[in-house]
């Protein structure tokens, strides 16, 4: 079970925590813009090259090889500008990695735009940050400037002869426009609502050009990646899941932090060591949601051996989505946390597609129903039912991310959800309406 | 999808001041020509902020006819997205997060004191006049939990105690300072142990 921990010449980000200074100057003292220059005279094969040596996974949620990604851009400029779009949206319940990476280490993700920019030949980046993160939005638009002032940005960026330009663009509190397609309709000055894939944005993004959009944190580790060789991050964490990555701890811990941590560290050793533990004890534990809220949570027995990486949780039936550790312990009940949960997605749900709107909306009723002990046990497999038809049938992954949490819930607290369940509906009225609708809110005037 | 409310008095013209007129031209410089549209989302983030941070309709058509788009995608954006006040609120604007790891750690002791303090219902003026507050959906500070948005700020590591000392000084116009509540530093982990229920709400 003892497992070293990440060493610290291996941590990427060394100021997470702001204890050194978030400025230029400062960052350059940690190596930032070092040889940035020679790195992109190596050519863009080269650096696409050595990202897939790394085995770099995206640290956005669905853990696509990003050298891959890269390499589906266009080889050539057509007639159509290329763009290269950062996901800063970062919406997800449990995680707050890519704010403090915003805040505290901008430079990183800068350079990281630069070199990714150049690799995927657009000459002009968008970040796109979430509304709410204001302060942060602030804080790397002077960062940007100081990287101007420097040369590192703008005509010959950091004298590499390739232009390159980052503007943020905020968004206003849609959590679906962290899905890339939504994101890029919301640049657009559109809903947010996703598109139909195919065409991928690398083909046809946005304003209809190639497009590549990657998540903060995947781009913030480029440059060391590159810096220090693929090979150097390959060896960190296991085969097809290398590297660091920023944990989220949050939830039932003494010491609820962000931790930057190797990849396929066990979640016990991640809880206890850095998060202080669970409060009341381990044995107090009840459930962990690994990545973040779309991801199906795990029952203690996983946890007591699960490792933190893409393909463990896999074979739990989770996934690491965004690394969001919520931790949940005994003295909260689980059915209302997940309730709350299921009417966080009704509540961002764009309303595009039928089994979204409506299930999302759906699932949350029936959990609420559960939570005060009104449901009825042909309720259990009626949610059962709905999280299935929603899963698969919908644009985008939003669906899915709806629908796993609420199977996730019914695969470990079946028990629990049956013990709050009666025989008979509480309301025995028969209406004769047509509509499907619940029976339940019939009764309620404001239904 | 969340329900929103057009405020039923609404003023007749709007305009971007002069000062705003020229961030709407520097804005328009980071989008390509021939897609200004794009510049919508910062375009009303503009106007809400000239206007005591609500958008009026006439805002929106002053927009619309900015940017050579019809009125209704403008609406459709404004109404689409959360951040987008379509009525008054208050100068001190109370942003509760309520999602599950907020709620966990007693989001739910700040909503029962904002409906105390400030007003029964969300999206209330105070009786002092210049206090609103609402539920909102993750705010992306989990590991800071509980914690509220005033206006652009986070404040972070509440407890009861904190969290009421906040929502007085708001009520008497003089604002606590953003950040952690427990005096820590940004989202380290913290030496000592904390034992439930007495560091947090």
């Amino acid at each position: 079970m003892e497992k070293i921990m990440l060493k610290k010449e291996n941590k990427i980000f060394k100021n997470l925590y702001n204890e050194l200074g978030w400025e230029i100057e400062n960052s350059i003292k940690r190596d930032d813009w070092k040889d940035t220059k020679k790195i992109i005279s190596r050519g863009r094969d080269w650096i696409i090259s050595e990202i897939k040596v790394s085995e770099l996974r995206g640290r956005g949620g669905a853990g696509f090889s990003t050298g891959l990604k890269w390499s589906f851009a266009p080889k050539e400029v057509g007639s159509r500008p290329h763009y290269l779009v950062i996901n800063a949206d970062e919406s997800e319940p449990g995680t707050c990695k890519d704010r403090d990476i915003l805040r505290f280490e901008p430079q990183k993700l800068i350079e990281g735009c630069l070199i990714a920019g150049f690799a995927v030949n657009a000459h002009i980046c968008y970040i796109y940050i979430r509304g709410e993160y204001f302060n942060e939005g602030k804080r790397l638009q002077v960062a940007i400037d100081q990287a101007y002032e420097k040369g590192y940005l703008g005509k010959n960026a950091c004298g590499s002869g390739w232009d390159f330009d980052i503007h943020i663009h905020y968004g206003a509190g849609a959590y679906i426009c962290g899905e890339e397609t939504a994101l890029l309709e919301s640049i657009e000055g559109n809903k947010g609502q996703p598109r139909l894939k195919p065409p991928f944005p690398a083909l046809v993004g946005l304003y209809g050009c190639p497009t590549i959009v990657n998540n903060v944190e995947t781009i913030a580790v480029v440059p060391t990646i590159l810096r220090r060789g693929g090979k150097w991050f390959a060896s960190i964490g296991k085969p097809k899941n290398t590297g660091t990555k920023i944990f989220c701890i949050s939830g039932n811990v003494n010491s609820p932090c962000n931790v930057e941590e190797e990849m396929g560290i066990p979640l016990k050793d991640l809880i206890e060591k850095h998060a202080g533990g669970v409060v009341g004890g381990w044995e107090n534990l009840q459930a962990v949601i690994p990545g973040g809220s779309s991801m199906p949570l795990l029952s203690k027995k996983i946890c007591d051996t699960i490792t933190m990486d893409f393909d463990s949780l896999l074979e739990n039936k989770s996934g690491l989505g965004t690394a969001g550790v919520v931790v949940i312990n005994k003295d909260q009940d689980i059915i209302s946390c997940m309730a709350r949960i299921a009417r966080f997605y009704k509540h961002e749900s764009c309303g595009q597609c039928t089994p979204c709107r409506e299930g999302a909306g759906w699932m949350w009723r029936i959990l609420d129903r559960v939570e005060k002990r009104k449901a009825t046990f042909s309720d259990i497999e009626l949610l059962s039912d709905v999280t299935k038809q929603i899963e698969g049938h919908t644009i985008c992954a939003f669906g899915e991310g709806s629908a796993w949490p609420v199977q996730g819930l019914l695969r470990h607290f079946r028990k629990e959800i049956e013990s709050r369940c009666r025989e008979e509906p509480l309301i025995k009225k028969k209406t004769n309406n047509p509509y499907l609708v619940d029976q339940h809110l019939l009764e309620n005037k404001n239904a | 999808m969340s329900l929103k409310k057009v405020h039923d008095e609404q003023p007749k013209e709007f305009k971007f001041s002069n000062e705003n007129l020229k961030k709407a031209e520097e804005i328009l410089k980071k989008y390509p020509e021939k897609n200004k549209k794009s510049a919508v989302m910062p375009f009303l983030y503009l106007a809400q902020r000239q206007n005591n941070n609500w958008i009026p309709l006439a805002a929106m058509k002053y927009i619309a006819n900015f940017l050579s788009m019809p009125y209704i995608s403008v609406y459709e954006v404004a109404t689409f997205y959360t951040m987008y006040n379509l009525a008054p609120v208050g100068k001190h604007f109370i942003q509760v997060c309520t999602t599950t790891p907020c709620l966990i750690r007693g989001a739910d002791k700040i909503v029962k004191l904002c409906k105390e303090k400030i007003s029964p219902k969300q999206n209330e003026l105070s009786k002092s006049g210049n206090c609103s507050w609402m539920e909102v959906e993750c705010l992306g500070a989990c590991v800071s939990a509980p914690m509220i948005q005033i206006n652009d700020d986070y404040y972070e590591d509440l407890d009861e105690k904190s969290a009421k000392n906040i929502l007085d000084s708001l009520i008497e116009d003089k604002p606590l300072k953003p950040g952690s509540y427990r005096g820590r530093a940004n989202t380290s982990p913290e030496k000592k142990q904390i034992i439930n229920g007495e560091n947090h709400a």
